[in-house]
């Protein structure tokens, strides 16, 4: 029943604890001395460049976006599909998922060449760009998961939990179209200009958010002492590979897809032969340690420790994936002489270089370290943790 | 005559004629009040065989607008840039100017979530000083790699070109220019091979050309209906 179910404070007062939030506290001053010096000096001090315009901050922005949305898969499943085995774990689904947003949120605007023109962000709208749907998805959904907790929460309001999640649901699959869709939308680069991102984005959203949430969930548990069952975990992980397999899928649908249209070639081998560390992130970081090392761990060893690796790996494999979306498709030349071998000032015509720099990996780790703050400090002021799950 | 009074008659008529040339050119020129016109479609033709090998067209661009770089092409602000092309097939090498190409249906226009990437009604792409936030989604959209992100601060800014670290900019056409009534820079220091002029204009050179001769449009596939477009390439 879930009624029986009793959710209290983690009690916050060990030395782990502190440890724990000075460890986070580090990761986000540190993001936010990065922000401070490339607003201050300009980009010119991270790896990006006019042909690499998004860099790792953007890597670590959209995986941590697209998780926030699949972090809500628990609380989706429990209220949305009804299955009781998750209703203990949804709240602490609901406050992932708003962390983990506010963390890609916050490295994403830090990143911008002038943050501090925010406000004109939020005054200035092009309804035609996808852009400035995102502002209104992004700041609703914290608003409709806030609603979606508070019907939680409130025992008077337990009755209109199923349709908030309803809500909440639909909304989170109109956020990550509208993520996907940033670069779906890009008709001019061959990488991107696919409808199939969005659901793509999707599949990403619900296998990176899954394992995010089982990682945060046995080290809450595990550092609270609180009891975690092995049926719970058992489904999980079932749900976990579902999701990896379907990422697996539609990312060979879209590749294949891609060796049928002559001008896509060039790219295609660009990313599956000779693109360097490109193609190796795909095949060994994407598909290896992303998708078939997790479906291994979760479908045949079954195991507390195999799923736990596995939600690692999936983690691993998804910024991979995200390098090679977000990066490696900058770095292919776009294609405006075909049949022509290019040069200029621009460097036209050949793969941009691009190295990650202490800047960038530093706002992006900064997101990081601000998502699980958020969620340890939620722990500590609210019983958003089942005392037995 | 004698050469002396013949002197002194041409100087005579030059100081009537100039001021009165340079009125012309005023009362060409639009008015700070007037609105831009959708009558107007301002465009470029280059003639690629007519492109030499220098770059006239880049220095007296970047000079025109103070567009000045660090040493660093990677991030340096590159408004307008030659591209060198060699066919797979025959070997053909042709060399060309590439720059914003001024798209009726501007992909960097529809994809600003602040609407600081705009169009003029009479066709010129600009970026809004005030408004853009530097997201650098405008770059990912264009297909063309006209735009550069600055990634410094800016010095030695002209008063008609302003310009800012952490905000996106390209080629506008020489738009303070043009609404003097004068041609972009790069038009007015390579002659034989640009030509700039209202498309919609039946009595312009660029629109007589563009009816009479060939020409082509880059990512004609993507059918933006470029106002840059060339001949012999």
């Amino acid at each position: 029943m879930a009624s029986a179910v009793q959710y209290r404070e983690i009690e916050g007062r060990s030395g782990g604890f502190y440890l724990l939030l000075i460890v986070l506290g580090t990761f986000i001053a540190a993001g936010l001395g990065a922000a401070w010096a490339m607003e201050h000096q300009g980009h010119v001090i991270t790896g990006m460049t006019n042909r690499i315009v998004w860099g790792t901050p953007h890597v670590f922005a959209v995986f941590l976006i697209v998780a926030a949305s699949g972090a809500l898969n628990v609380a989706s499943v429990a209220s949305v599909f009804g299955r009781e085995l998750y209703k203990p774990l949804a709240r602490l689904s609901g406050l992932l998922a708003v962390a983990l947003l506010a963390g890609g949120l916050a490295v994403l605007v830090l990143d911008l060449g002038r943050p501090d023109r925010l406000i004109v962000a939020m005054t200035h709208y092009n309804f035609k760009s996808i852009f400035a749907w995102n502002i209104f998805l992004y700041t609703g959904f914290f608003a409709v998961v806030a609603l979606y907790l508070w019907t939680m929460f409130e025992r008077r309001m337990n009755g209109y939990t199923a349709r908030a999640g309803v809500l909440a649901f639909l909304w989170r699959l109109v956020l990550t179209t509208g993520t996907g869709s940033i670069f779906g939308f890009l008709v001019a680069r061959e990488p991107y200009d696919s409808a199939l991102l969005a659901p793509l984005f999707i599949v990403m959203s619900f296998a990176f958010g899954t394992a995010a949430f089982v990682l945060v969930l046995m080290a809450a548990c595990r550092w609270s002492g609180r009891p975690l069952g092995d049926e719970l975990l058992a489904r999980l992980g079932n749900l976990l590979g579902i999701f990896v397999a379907a990422v697996l899928y539609f990312v060979a649908v879209h590749r294949l897809t891609n060796l049928y249209v002559a001008r896509q070639l060039e790219f295609e081998r660009f990313l599956l032969v000779d693109g360097g560390l490109y193609t190796a992130l795909f095949w060994i970081g994407q598909v290896l340690v992303g998708g078939i090392v997790p479906l291994v761990l979760v479908f045949a060893v079954r195991s507390r420790a195999a799923l736990a690796a596995a939600a690692g790996c999936v983690i691993a494999g998804g910024f991979a994936q995200l390098y090679v979306i977000i990066i490696g498709g900058q770095a292919f030349p776009q294609q405006i002489f075909p049949g022509k071998d290019v040069s200029s000032s621009f460097f036209d015509g050949v793969v941009a270089s691009y190295a990650p720099s202490l800047p960038e990996v530093a706002l992006g780790m900064g997101g990081v370290g601000l998502a699980l703050a958020l969620t340890v400090v939620g722990l500590k002021v609210l019983p958003f943790l089942p005392t037995k799950a | 005559m004698n050469p002396e009074r013949r002197h002194l008659l041409g100087l005579a008529a030059a100081a009537v004629l100039a001021p009165g040339l340079r009125l012309v050119e005023l009362a060409q020129a639009r008015s700070p009040e007037e609105a831009a016109s959708a009558l107007r479609r301002w465009g470029l033709l280059i003639d690629v065989e007519k492109c030499s090998d220098c770059d006239a067209c880049v220095t007296a661009c970047h000079e025109e607008n103070g567009v000045t770089g660090h040493g660093r092409p990677a991030t340096d602000a590159q408004w307008i840039r030659k591209a060198s092309l060699r066919d797979r097939a025959t070997g053909h090498v042709q060399t060309m100017p590439l720059m914003c190409q001024h798209c009726e249906h501007p992909p960097c226009v529809d994809v600003c979530p602040t609407g600081a990437s705009f169009k003029r009604a009479d066709g010129i792409v600009l970026v809004d000083k005030h408004t853009c936030i530097g997201c650098r989604y405008c770059v990912m959209a264009c297909p063309f790699g006209a735009r550069s992100f600055i990634h410094e601060p800016v010095t030695g800014q002209k008063p008609d070109v302003p310009r800012g670290k952490g905000t996106v900019e390209s080629c506008t056409l020489c738009v303070h220019r043009v609404d003097r009534g004068q041609i972009p820079a790069c038009a007015e220091a390579c002659s034989q091979a640009m030509v700039f002029g209202d498309l919609n204009d039946s009595s312009s050179e660029i629109h007589r050309r563009l009816k009479s001769e060939p020409s082509t449009q880059l990512r004609a596939d993507l059918a933006l209906n470029t106002g840059v477009r060339y001949q012999h390439l």
